[in-house]
């Protein structure tokens, strides 16, 4: 036999250069079975082909290490659980260290300040060697400087040779212009006598600066950190372990990534369901709020699937698991939200666009400043202004607070829509739901539940609960839908189930068995008047008035006799008219469309409180109806369910999926509600709404905070007021303009829709 | 105006000069894709107050693997935004972070980091 060879990929551990690569691939194309191997520098990997007999992937491994490197052992689908949780780590670190150069330049800074404010007392100065207090004040600040803000010189720098400038670069040149001229008024005092200048020295504000700084860098990365909590305790929810069953019979606990595709896994009361599958034993209720935002308990029984994440509550159940890993809904609906967080939103292009400009803009900005003050300040004060004004328009432009305006909000309100069961698939629908002033809602399984029941069971004379139970145990062996909506009426009711002999199907028309010694008939009125029964002129009368409700009907006739009517209409669900209420009280019109005849329209459109709708749409012709809003000027949402809805989802100013959805559906949607039901709609837009209110207040914040704050720093007050902005005031609004912003956003956690 | 002021003036311009040509007007590096054997195009890029390259052209329609070594701890970079791919990247320091796309248009797509401030462009032939 042919033997078939495998091919494995290894992350090859440190190779620093493209030499490296080629001993790894050496020494690996040398290993025994090993036919081929390629070694890539850039992306660290080694794919490999070897024989599965003579070669494994340790002893892959093994020719790697000989060579002298290692290979990283990663799993070969990283789940976001685990990459959050390794960069969740990462990120506490470098906050620790953060806090760390905070404390140390606070530390400074509070011997700092008062050795400076000695100079303020002339009785002091006498006392007190200028030099050596200046030298002492001097090696005080260089740790700060060389420690607690060594980062934004060593990153100013780096930026600098990439032609890129970023806001360490403001703060670099300003705390660096502040420190160097102070360095040269210590070293060369005589220098700036001999002009007739004081040799003055900025070491508090070069120090302070700094601390503020570090301040609001540690308050933006605390903030941060809780843009992304929802998207966190999402993942946090998976599961650790399952209980598996093995094939002898045997419970074991094993971790979550060992569970396999066809596993048995055990779950009960008050367990995490592990992953996703398919009942296979039992039933119990769920509670699914945490993938549908629906926080009532969700029945299922043998057959129904269930989702990782999600909390069993009553009863103890076996399934069979059909989706691990990135697969399962959970990690969609993670990928999604990551998705969406990583999206542009159109509002944020003009943004985008400043601050592309905006670090070189505000250097310019800030040498013209020195200039400026320099040759119109008094020649003996024009040194010192020039340059505190030019430092402090360094330090209050902040470019981070324009940078966070838009992505921040984003952050909390995408997180705060999966918690809520709605999905947002990018920035741009979440704009667009903001500015929807018509819904348009496909009445079938949106409005309705999209399923016929049993409405009406009208049984004249007859013993009711009786003829259900004889009903019934026919439609039990009939597959038609109208059948199983009886069924579940009958299971409902607490119907005996009673055994069907003799069971014909009567196709287009209905069907027949005998149940305890009696024919009975159920079907339209074409199967009765074949069959030769004639209906009572009560019936009849009771007949039409049903039909008048836009209801199907079903006779119901027992040896040979009509004895009763079945009405089943696709009900309205439970939520409907409350959330088309909401929906209306938002200033939104709400339209529906229907395949349905204008009396079912009409019928279901007033139940809900719908003025307008349209009535016999063809599935092909939904778009088109879209489309006919839109031509009227107005911003179209649209709802719909199924796959024919996907041309009209996509046409629409957004699509809103609702229930898990179709695939389809769900790719021409902007947006996905996990929970069947019209509230998701109104969710979906309140948080749009409230979200990009959020957005603009901080874009207003960030531009009118930096064309405010430049100005001023540069001194535009002085001449009239008298005003000028010290470097320290600017390095504390510096500090809060971004932290502001970030609080802003943080508010979009409040979200609740009730 | 002494002549200290005109000194003072005249530099003063010069620098402005300077740092408009520096960050808008000169030339920038740019790096095709190399094509791997399975027909992935693979670019790797170094990310320290910067990308370099920093302007990446690739071929529509054949999948991009971008590699980021990001050499630095600064904070800036932590953070990687391909906002016309949906893409939102940690970069951890000192790591290599693979981002994979499939440009379907042409044009140039720009990504940055997190503050929007280190940028790229990617551009699709
Ligand atoms: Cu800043």
């Amino acid at each position: 036999m042919e033997p078939t060879t495998k091919t494995e990929t290894l992350d090859i551990e440190g190779m620093t250069c493209a030499s490296c690569a080629a001993a790894v691939e050496k020494s690996l194309s040398r290993a025994p079975g090993v036919q081929s191997a390629l070694v890539n520098f850039a992306t660290e990997k080694a794919t490999v082909q070897y024989l599965p007999g003579q070669a494994s992937p340790a002893t892959l491994k093994e020719a790697v290490v000989n060579a002298g490197y290692s290979v990283t052992e990663r799993p070969p689908d990283t789940s976001a659980a685990e990459r959050s949780a390794e960069t969740d780590r990462q990120k506490a670190l470098a906050y620790q260290k953060l806090k760390r150069r905070f404390w140390v330049a606070v530390g400074l800074v509070v011997v700092i300040m008062p050795l400076s404010m000695l100079m303020l007392w002339p009785a002091m100065m006498q006392r007190v060697n200028v030099q050596w207090l200046n030298y002492l004040l001097l090696l005080l600040t260089l740790p700060v400087l060389g420690y607690s803000g060594r980062e934004f010189y060593v990153s100013a720098w780096n930026g600098f040779k990439h032609r890129s400038a970023n806001m360490d670069t403001l703060i670099a040149v300003g705390t660096g212009a502040a420190f160097f001229y102070s360095l040269a008024a210590t070293v060369v005092p005589g220098f700036f006598t001999s002009r007739g200048l004081m040799p003055e020295v900025y070491y508090d504000t070069t120090a302070t600066i700094i601390a503020l700084i570090l301040l609001g860098k540690v308050m933006e990365l605390r903030a941060k950190t809780q843009t992304s909590a929802a998207m966190r305790s999402l993942i946090g929810l998976q599961a650790k372990t399952a209980r598996v069953v093995r094939p002898g019979g045997a419970e074991v606990d094993v971790p979550i990534e060992q569970v396999q595709l066809g596993d048995i896994v055990v779950v009960r009361p008050g367990e995490k369901v592990a992953t996703d599958g398919r009942i296979t034993e039992g039933q119990s209720s769920l509670n699914e709020a945490m993938l549908t935002g629906e926080s009532l308990p969700v029945e299922k029984q043998t057959g129904d699937s269930v989702f990782g994440a999600t909390l069993n509550k009553t009863g103890s159940f076996r399934f069979e698991v059909t989706k691990v890993g990135a697969d399962t809904m959970l990690s969609q609906i993670v990928k999604l939200v990551e998705d969406a967080q990583g999206s542009r939103a159109p509002i944020q292009r003009l943004a985008d666009k400043v601050s592309a400009i905006f670090v070189p803009t505000v250097v310019v900005i800030a040498i013209l400043t020195f200039v400026l003050w320099f040759d119109l300040a008094p020649v003996d004060t024009r040194l010192p202004l020039a340059l505190v004004n030019f430092v402090a328009v360094l330090i209050i432009a902040c470019p981070c607070a324009l940078g966070l305006a838009t992505p921040t909000a984003i952050m909390v309100s995408t997180g705060k829509g999966a918690e809520h069961g709605v999905l947002i698939r990018n920035a741009e629908a979440l704009e667009k739901a903001y500015q929807v002033n018509t819904v348009l809602l496909d009445k079938t399984g949106t409005i309705t539940k999209g399923e016929p029941a049993v409405t009406d069971f009208v049984a004249p004379g007859q013993d009711g609960p009786r003829l259900l139970q004889l009903v019934a145990a026919v439609e039990r062996q009939s597959e038609h839908p109208l059948a199983e909506a009886v069924v579940r009426h009958a299971d409902d009711q607490g119907a005996d189930k009673l055994t069907a002999t003799g069971f014909r199907a009567v196709e287009g028309k209905g069907a027949a068995a005998t149940v305890d010694g009696q024919a009975v008939l159920i079907g339209n009125r074409r199967l009765l008047t074949d069959e030769g029964v004639t209906l009572s002129p009560e019936l009849t009368a009771q007949a039409e008035q049903l039909l008048s409700q836009a209801k199907t009907l079903l006779y119901v006739a027992v040896a040979g006799q009509a004895v009763g009517l079945v009405g089943v209409a696709d009900t309205v669900r439970d939520t409907s008219v409350a959330a088309i209420k909401k929906l209306q009280a938002l200033g939104i019109e709400v339209v529906m469309m229907t395949g349905d005849n204008p009396q079912t329209a009409a019928q279901v459109a007033g139940q809900v409180g719908i003025t307008r709708y349209f009535a016999e749409v063809l599935p092909a012709d939904k778009a088109g109806k879209v489309k006919e809003l839109q031509g009227e000027g107005r911003i179209v949402a649209m709802v719909g369910d199924g796959i024919n809805d996907a041309p009209a989802l996509a046409q629409a100013d957004i699509g809103l999926a609702i229930g898990s959805g179709t695939d389809v559906a769900m790719e021409a949607a902007g947006i996905t509600l996990m929970r069947s039901d019209l509230n998701g709609v109104v969710t979906a837009i309140e948080l749009s709404r409230q979200t990009i209110r959020t957005i603009k207040q901080n874009l207003f914040f960030a531009f009118v905070y930096n064309t405010l704050g430049i100005p001023i720093a540069a001194g535009l007050l002085y001449p009239f007021f008298g005003i000028l902005l010290s470097p320290m005031l600017a390095a504390g609004a510096m500090a809060l303009s971004s932290v502001s912003v970030l609080t802003n956003s943080l508010r979009l956690r409040s979200f609740d829709n009730h | 105006m002494d002549t200290t002021a005109i000194i003072v003036t005249i530099v003063g311009l010069g620098l402005v000069a300077f740092v408009l040509w520096y960050f808008f007007f000169s030339a920038r590096q740019a790096a095709s894709a190399v094509s791997s054997s399975s027909g992935v195009q693979e670019v790797a890029i170094t990310v320290k107050g910067g990308y370099s390259p920093d302007i990446i052209e690739v071929e529509k329609g054949k999948p991009v693997q971008l590699s980021f070594y990001r050499n630095e701890e600064n904070s800036c970079s932590e953070e990687l935004l391909m906002p016309d791919f949906s893409i939102r990247r940690d970069l951890p320091a000192f790591k290599t972070t693979l981002v994979e796309l499939l440009p379907e248009k042409a044009g140039t797509f720009p990504f940055t980091c997190g503050m929007g401030m280190l940028r790229g462009s990617l551009v699709v032939k």
